[in-house]
């Protein structure tokens, strides 16, 4: 056969030979062109693009590791540490350098006595990872867990025992809401900012309070390693390594001796305590209690830890320095009275107080029932007489009453750095209207008079209120050390009148007032300052004829707060204070408003003599904040039934511990009836 | 003064082959982080015994190649289907058979094999058959059933190079030309047709390939990192045993498949066009050796296998410098391994055997 519409062409041994060898000649040539392309392709790779592919070669070869730089320290007016940092030590693994995995993990178990839930976790972990990238076996490891680990290295392939830093607040839940915790940076975190450093192992970020609102000055500057390694990651040689440039260190005007004793002080109350300055408005103190471990939280919180917290009803997750709204009740006497004064009510004025008085269609209560009788100024603020206040409120209505309450520092948002504070309100006819569309009634006025209905204040606000009315000053809270400020304005009203107030405020701790439990035994220095008690339920006319039911009957959350607000010396006044007790109820005496504004206020006259009356306290009250928080917890796992496995003494000191704290807050151990008044 | 046996050895060639295999050892020694052992050591025995064998085949005959052309090609194919067989009944994919002292990969034997039997094909067609089918079909068989045994194995590099090897044979004994462009175009027009109908995986791999950067972890990762090594390289490389691809890793089958990387890395642009002229002289010499040759068998049978030593050589380069997908063709003399350079030392033996059997031909006219 033969192709179809081939030419006749006849192929001889000469031109086939021919034709050989011109397509032989061509196949040289094609060989030589594929050549030469190879050649230029080469050339191109490795001289027009060999920068880019140099620098990729580098990339391979170099990897750069981050060091966490150490944070900035936190530290109080006189220099104390407030927040530090710990050497840290650590064990990690390694699980490409694992020899046995099951052995070693079994090993280190044994020799850092980890729970089995941390092995298990471990575990998992290990399935996960791939080559050198490190599991973490645990921080937070004594030095002898370090050097145990460390000595054992050569039966430990794989195990990378290591140092680094780890945040540390010496006075523990004291300063908790104050300084904030730090914690590693979370996915959205990342997200946000695409720094390297938040996912380097180690790093951590301010989460709350101080640490979070400082933290870029509170961050140094980062370190870097630059190693070589494998393909694999194994690291072959360091090339060079730059140390970490540590943050700034941050000096804050709080006192941290009273910052702790303040939030000892406190005892089984949930509260808060705020001290300042007076002559500058520097904060020395504001604690509130109970609080959490920032310890604690900065590694990484237990989720029984807390789960505890949560439900406390004490609510130590709150900052109720800042965060806490609550009716400042009888506090704003002082406030209310120096608007009378400004309005031009002479002091000299006297109310006859019978007990009750008719406003509208409603009977408004003294909380003395029997009333107090004919009263002056001076008088109705020490006796904290309710029909005083309502009848000379009507008088000049509430629009000077509110001026004064703001220019005092209710309602005031200040420029804090905290991530929130909560600033209540001041109500007056237009704010009514505003957010109710409803008339402002002489009842309001003469609800707000005494600090209830629609008036709200933090205990910050009540700490700024006594620091203003003790100077006459319009003083601002402020937490940096040698922070720049404006000189505080005055407040406007005549040293007169203001000597009138707290003379009154005065009679109230040191006058046979309502304070008298607060009175200072410091040579020389008087307390002057206002009890308040701010009601959380209505009380029925069936009730009022039955007899009040007294707190300490009722359930802690119908219990009413215990306020305080006060100054001290009071001829000259150094330092404010201001302290809520969240359903204190006026029930324990050595527990009550007064007398733990008066103790921390002490404990900046003669400290050694306010711990040792502390301590004796705590006796009672089952210990340090932190052993009753560990008994606490204790308490907590036997109750969920995780901790089988405490032997009987540990029980029994659990439990009598847990009965202390119990007794300290149930009033019946120490009755007081110290219930000065009911508004 | 020099004994006539050894004087008459083609020394021009084995001193060509001698600088690309020690060059060769050279950086084997270096991608085993500078050492002798265990690359360059066995990689220098094997090429001083595989010389003897190739100067051995030398001094045969030229009609004793051609008379066992098809009988060993017979062998082959019949040593291709049992390992087939091998295969399926084992499962999974299989290359070689045991022999017991040796390990029989026929696949790799049949590269030469096929331009051998080609040859003797279109040899033994007299002269006005070839423009008859009959010169088309018998060697399209004798091309496709290994192509076809060694493409299901799977093993795409070495059917393409039999394929290659056949193909450059038919070529080169004269078939019209028509025929080579016509069949050209058909592929050409139908593999972007063949590409719609292939699965989504099957079109990401190629895809992967056209631009390796675009999967540097996965499927693209030898070839960018091979291209990192040889750009990084530079024009005259980092240094002798400075190469960081190589010796941290990074760069996979730096010692076989992408020894060419390797060398890149340390030699640069230099060492590579330095290495590739060697190869250009080599295929010179083979062109040159058909060129002269009056034997038909002898004359495809020469260019035919200097050709499938270009194969070699183009196809590994084209695959390091991410011009070819990753199909494992090994650099002739450059890349450690047994195998391959036992087939191209038979071929250069083979293409001296039909060298010096034009020269006594042309001394004994002479």
């Amino acid at each position: 056969m033969k192709f179809r519409k081939a030419p006749r062409k006849t192929v001889t041994e000469a031109s086939q030979t021919f034709s050989f060898t011109r397509r032989a000649m061509v196949l040289g040539g094609l060989q030589g062109g594929v050549g030469a392309l190879l050649a230029a392709r080469m050339t191109w790779i490795s001289v027009a693009e060999n920068e880019k592919y140099q620098l990729l070669a580098e990339s391979n070869r170099v990897n750069l590791t981050l060091i966490p730089p150490r944070r900035g320290w936190i530290i109080d007016r006189h220099g104390r540490p407030i927040a530090n940092n710990r050497t840290d030590f650590r064990v990690d693994i390694i699980p490409d350098r694992l020899a046995d995995k099951d052995a070693t993990v079994a090993s280190l178990a044994k020799l850092l006595a980890l729970a089995p839930e941390d092995v298990e976790k471990i575990h998992e972990q290990l399935e996960k990872a791939a080559g050198f990238q490190p599991v973490q076996v645990s921080d937070n490891l004594t030095y002898e867990q370090y050097a145990a680990v460390s000595v054992r290295l050569s039966e430990l392939p794989g195990v990378a025992p290591s140092q680094g830093f780890s945040r540390f607040y010496p006075a523990g839940a004291s300063v908790g809401h104050l300084i904030g915790y730090v914690g590693t940076a979370s996915a959205e975190e990342y997200k946000e900012r695409k720094d390297p450093l938040l996912i380097t192992p180690g790093y951590k970020i301010g989460k709350d309070g101080l640490e979070r609102s400082f933290d870029k000055a509170l961050t140094g500057t980062p370190g870097a390693k630059r190693v070589e390694v494998t393909a694999r990651g194994k690291i072959v040689r360091e090339l060079t390594t730059r140390s970490d440039t540590p943050g700034k260190t941050l000096q804050l005007t709080i006192d941290a001796g009273l910052q702790e004793y303040a939030g000892r002080r406190l005892g089984t109350q949930s509260g808060s305590v705020v001290v300042i300055d007076c002559s500058n408005g520097d904060v020395l103190a504001m604690a509130s209690m109970p609080s959490f471990d920032p310890n604690s939280f900065s590694d990484g919180i237990g989720s029984l830890e807390w789960e505890m917290l949560s439900q406390d009803d004490h609510v130590p997750l709150r900052n109720k320095a800042l965060r806490g709204l609550y009716p400042p009740g009888s506090t704003v006497k002082p406030m209310v009275a120096l608007a009378l004064l400004e309005a031009g009510i002479p002091a000299s004025d006297r109310v006859s107080c019978g007990g009750a008085m008719r406003v509208g269609n409603t009977l408004f209560h003294c909380h003395k029932r029997r009333g107090h009788g004919a009263l002056d100024m001076r008088g109705a603020i020490a006796q904290s007489c309710d029909i005083y206040f309502y009848t000379m409120a009507l008088r000049i209505g509430m629009e000077p009453i509110a001026a004064m309450a703001r220019r005092l520092g209710m309602g005031q948002q200040f420029d804090l750095p905290f991530p929130s504070q909560s600033y209540g309100t001041v109500p007056d006819p237009a704010w009514k209207m505003k957010k109710y569309n409803e008339k402002w009634q002489a009842y309001d006025t003469v609800n707000a008079t005494i600090g209830q209905g629609y008036m709200l204040a933090n205990p910050l606000q009540l700490a700024v209120m006594a620091a203003r009315l003790a100077t006459g000053r319009m003083l601002t809270p402020n937490f940096l050390m040698g922070a720049k400020r404006t000189p505080a304005a005055s407040l406007g009203a005549s040293a007169e009148h203001l000597f009138t107030i707290r003379e009154a405020m005065s009679a109230v701790v040191n006058g046979g007032g309502t304070g008298g439990a607060g009175r200072m035994t410091i040579p020389g220095v008087l307390l002057a300052g206002k009890t308040g008690t701010a009601q959380v339920r209505r009380i029925t006319m069936a009730e009022r004829r039955a007899g009040v039911r007294r707190d300490a009957s009722l359930p802690f959350k119908l219990r009413d707060h215990a306020l305080f607000q006060g100054f001290a010396p009071f001829d000259n006044p150094r330092y404010a204070v201001g302290c809520i007790l969240e359903h204190g109820g006026h029930t324990i005496r050595n527990q009550d408003s007064a007398p733990i504004a008066s103790d921390t206020l002490s404990y900046l006259f003669d400290p050694q003599k306010a711990t040792e009356k502390l301590v004796e306290l705590e006796k009672t009250w089952g210990g340090t904040p932190a052993e009753r928080m560990a008994a606490q917890m204790a308490a907590f796992r036997v109750q969920k039934g995780l901790e089988t496995a405490l032997t009987p003494d540990q029980m029994n000191a659990a439990n009598a511990t847990v009965a202390a704290v119990a007794n300290a807050s149930t009033p019946s151990a120490n009755e007081s009836n110290a219930a000065e008044e009911q508004d | 003064m020099v004994p006539a046996p050894i004087a008459r050895l083609p020394w021009h060639v084995m001193i060509l082959l001698f600088a690309i295999a020690a060059f060769g050892c050279v950086v084997l020694y270096s991608a085993a982080g500078g050492n002798i052992r265990p690359w360059a050591s066995n990689q220098t025995v094997r090429f001083i015994i595989f010389t003897i064998m190739a100067l051995t085949l030398a001094r045969m005959p030229v009609s004793r190649f051609a008379s066992l052309a098809l009988p060993g090609y017979a062998v082959m194919l019949v040593a291709l289907i049992l390992v087939e067989l091998i295969g399926g009944v084992r499962g999974g994919s299989q290359r070689w058979i045991n022999l017991g002292f040796m390990q029989l990969q026929p696949s790799e034997f049949m590269k030469p094999m096929i331009v051998l039997a080609v040859a003797q094909f279109y040899a033994r067609l007299p002269v006005g058959e070839l423009r008859t089918w009959n010169a088309v079909w018998p060697a399209l068989a004798l091309i496709g059933i290994p192509w076809a045994l060694v493409l299901v194995q799977p093993d795409l590099g070495t059917a393409t190079m039999i394929l290659a090897g056949g193909v450059t044979v038919m070529f080169l004994a004269g078939l019209p030309l028509r025929l080579f462009i016509g069949t050209a175009l058909t592929v050409a027009a139908i593999i972007p047709i063949a590409f719609s109908f292939l699965h989504d995986y099957q079109q990401k791999r190629v895809l992967i390939f056209l631009d390796p950067e675009s999967d540097p972890l996965g499927a693209g990762y030898h070839i960018s990192q091979s291209k990192i090594a040889i750009g990084s390289g530079g024009v005259f490389g980092k240094g002798f045993l400075n190469g960081t691809q190589s010796h941290l890793d990074y760069l996979p089958e730096g010692h076989t498949d992408f020894v060419f990387a390797t060398m890149a890395e340390e030699w640069g642009l230099a060492g590579g066009i330095l290495l590739i002229l060697a190869f250009m002289l080599l295929f010179r010499w083979g062109i040159r050796v058909a060129l002269r040759t009056e034997d038909k068998f002898a004359r495809l049978t020469a260019a035919g296998l200097i050709t499938t030593v270009f194969f070699y050589v183009a196809i590994n380069l084209m695959m390091v410098m991410g011009l070819a997908p990753v199909v494992g063709i090994p650099l002739p003399f450059m890349s450690y391994g047994g195998s391959s350079m036992l087939t191209v030392m038979l071929c250069i033996g083979i293409i001296m055997a039909i060298d010096r059997s034009g020269r006594q031909r042309r001394t004994d006219w002479g």
